[in-house]
């Protein structure tokens, strides 16, 4: 099961509305880049598995507006086999728990019909950047958690990640089932040819509203968010810029102005007294 | 009155990391007149950071022994932070905004209920004594302030949100220490460290809360010597972009950006850096951005406070050494 979203393009105009959530009908709408690196790692992995005589499928979720299953399709196009959409208004304003507790409805659902070993997901959304879900779903779930991988790898029944920490790299392995979050470094997502746009026309998405799923709607969307945005705004832009053409001596001239906005120390660090 | 708690994140070597007395002075703020206390999971010696503590109003630091557990595992963090929290009865909870303490904050969340905010940029009381924070979203472009509605506060600050100050009176006390070991539970460890290895430490600063960031892109070709000779005459950091890390040419944890570390210093000072969003979502929030780069069309230019188009292997020496200069003159 391979978890995505559906976000507005970062290369596109984005903006907050007046009740602090995310403009998210701007037409500019894509599955959240990074979690087609979730797609593919999933994709690789069943691809193994088939070769060695095993079944495996692979199952992209979403949860979000109409437009979201524009994310799932995508995913199909990516090799994904099935897709559930969870389209449900008392969804809309849910924070990372209110999401986690979607997904594993989900999860317990498709477990009915097939053992699900494996939830992969992205390392953050573009749109929020809080990488907070891998870990609340994890926890949700009861699974064992491998995050932020850069490499995974699946044998005997376990899956082993390298993840590389800002002070550390670490190895983490897990018996099955567990949760798998990828980070961008994890592989190179493919380019859907032809075949795959004509196939995916023909995969499965499963549209389920909450009543399907047996999720209280009072515990998801604005009702259950823990937070509230209590303002939004547009950063002002910066004043006073300078651009200027290098003639010789910009160097120089940018040295004296970082001396004067005192940007840099007038002496050189000696060593700092905390 | 509130207890704050704060995480005292510290290196295998025992060193605090920098960024942590920021913390301290945050929770003195929200506390309210009520005690900071300090989380320090593992088995360091924590006597040398106690006098510092003290000075930045640490009360009481909670020394949490693993055990054979390895701290590092997030899972084990979380479950040592649900524990200090039920300990110390604290409504708030503060740690650096890093990926490791997002999966923990994420974990206690679900267990006790919390509201999370991460990447503040501030945080304080308003009026009806909620917890409120500041950050900014979107790469950068708009800045919202969240309230957190439940009873326990988890706010994840990033470095250089706040200026660390020192208790002013009464003199600082040392702070009591007390040590407790943490049954960690089977689910924690489920997923298994095969093996850590650290980083090995560097002269430079930390990238994440240094005060002056100099970063190099696809237009060093390879060549980090001059980022390298500036960062280190204004005791910067160095940082790079995915291009220059995915080439090789320097370590990934010096990718600043979306996916990489976020950094808002003082000065950023980007040479050979075109402003792709991926990365200008990594350091939107810096306080003076300065951008080099031969390409007046390169959108770093938009969020520069001074640009110089022209080549950084003429410029960056000579800003170095026209530093060098000034200042010994």
């Amino acid at each position: 099961m391979v978890c995505v979203k559906h976000v507005p393009d970062i290369q596109s105009e984005r903006s907050l509305g007046p009740d602090g959530r995310l403009v998210r009908d701007g037409g500019d709408g894509t599955i959240n880049e990074l979690d087609e690196n979730a797609v593919e790692a999933a994709v690789v992995l069943a691809e193994q598995a088939r070769d060695a005589g095993e079944d495996a499928e692979v199952v992209v979720v979403t949860v979000g507006p109409d437009d979201a299953e524009d994310a799932v399709r995508r995913g199909l196009q990516l090799g994904a086999d099935a897709a559930v959409h969870v389209l449900d208004d008392a969804v809309a304003g849910s924070d990372v728990f209110g999401t986690a507790t979607v997904l594993a409805a989900v999860l317990r659902r498709l477990g009915e019909q097939a053992p699900v070993d494996l939830v992969v997901t992205g390392m953050a959304g573009l749109d929020g950047l809080t990488s907070l879900l891998p870990a609340a779903l994890a926890a949700t779930l009861d699974l064992p958690q491998l995050t932020l991988a850069a490499e995974v790898t699946l044998a005997d029944g376990a899956v082993t990640v390298r993840r590389d920490l800002d002070h550390a790299v670490e190895e983490l392995t897990a018996p099955l089932p567990a949760l798998v979050s990828v980070t961008d470094r994890a592989n190179e997502p493919r380019y859907p040819n032809f075949q795959g746009i004509m196939a995916a026309r023909k995969k499965p998405v499963e549209t389920l509203t909450l009543a399907d799923l047996g999720v209280d709607p009072a515990t998801v969307g604005t009702a259950g968010a823990r937070t509230e945005v209590l303002e939004a705004a547009p950063r002002p832009p910066r004043t006073d810029r300078v651009l200027v053409t290098d003639d010789g001596q910009a160097g120089a001239r940018l040295a004296a102005w970082l001396l004067e906005r005192d940007l840099v120390r007038t002496t050189p660090a000696t060593g700092e007294v905390l | 009155m509130a207890t704050v708690l704060v995480l005292l994140d510290h290196a295998e070597t025992g060193a605090l990391r920098g960024s942590v007395l920021e913390l301290a002075t945050a929770a003195r703020d929200l506390a309210d007149g009520g005690e900071v206390h300090g989380l320090w999971v593992g088995d360091e010696p924590v006597d040398p950071a106690l006098p510092v503590l003290g000075r930045h109003g640490v009360a009481v630091v909670h020394q949490v022994s693993t055990g054979a557990v390895d701290p590092h595992l997030t899972p084990v963090l979380a479950e040592a932070l649900a524990d200090a929290v039920r300990d110390t009865g604290a409504t708030v909870l503060l740690a650096l905004s890093t990926f490791e303490n997002k999966e923990a904050a994420a974990r206690l969340a679900v267990a006790t209920g919390a509201g999370v905010v991460t990447d503040a940029a501030a945080v304080e009381r308003d009026a009806e004594g909620r917890v409120v924070a500041a950050k900014t979203v979107l790469a950068g472009t708009w800045t919202t302030r969240c309230a957190v509605r439940t009873d326990l506060a988890v706010v994840l600050l990033k470095a250089g949100a706040v200026v660390s100050r020192h208790v002013e009176e009464p003199a600082p006390l040392v702070p009591e220490v007390r040590t407790r070991a943490l049954a960690v539970s089977e689910r924690a460890t489920r997923a298994a460290l095969v093996r850590r290895t650290a980083a090995a430490p560097s002269d430079r600063p930390d990238l994440s809360s240094a005060d002056v960031v100099v970063v190099g892109g696809r237009g060093t070709e390879g060549d980090f010597g001059p980022i390298e000779a500036l960062a280190d005459e204004v005791g910067g950091a160095v940082g790079s972009t995915r291009v220059a890390t995915d080439e090789g040419w320097i370590g990934h944890e010096t990718q600043i950006g979306q996916t990489g570390v976020t950094v808002s210093p003082r000065l950023y000072i980007g040479a050979g850096v075109s402003g792709a969003v991926h990365h200008r979502g990594g350091m939107q929030a810096s306080g003076t951005i300065v951008a080099v780069n031969p390409d007046p069309e390169a959108p770093i230019f938009e969020i520069a406070d001074y640009g110089i188009v022209g080549d950084l292997f003429t410029v960056l020496p000579q800003v170095t050494e026209e530093l060098r200069r000034l200042r010994q003159g």
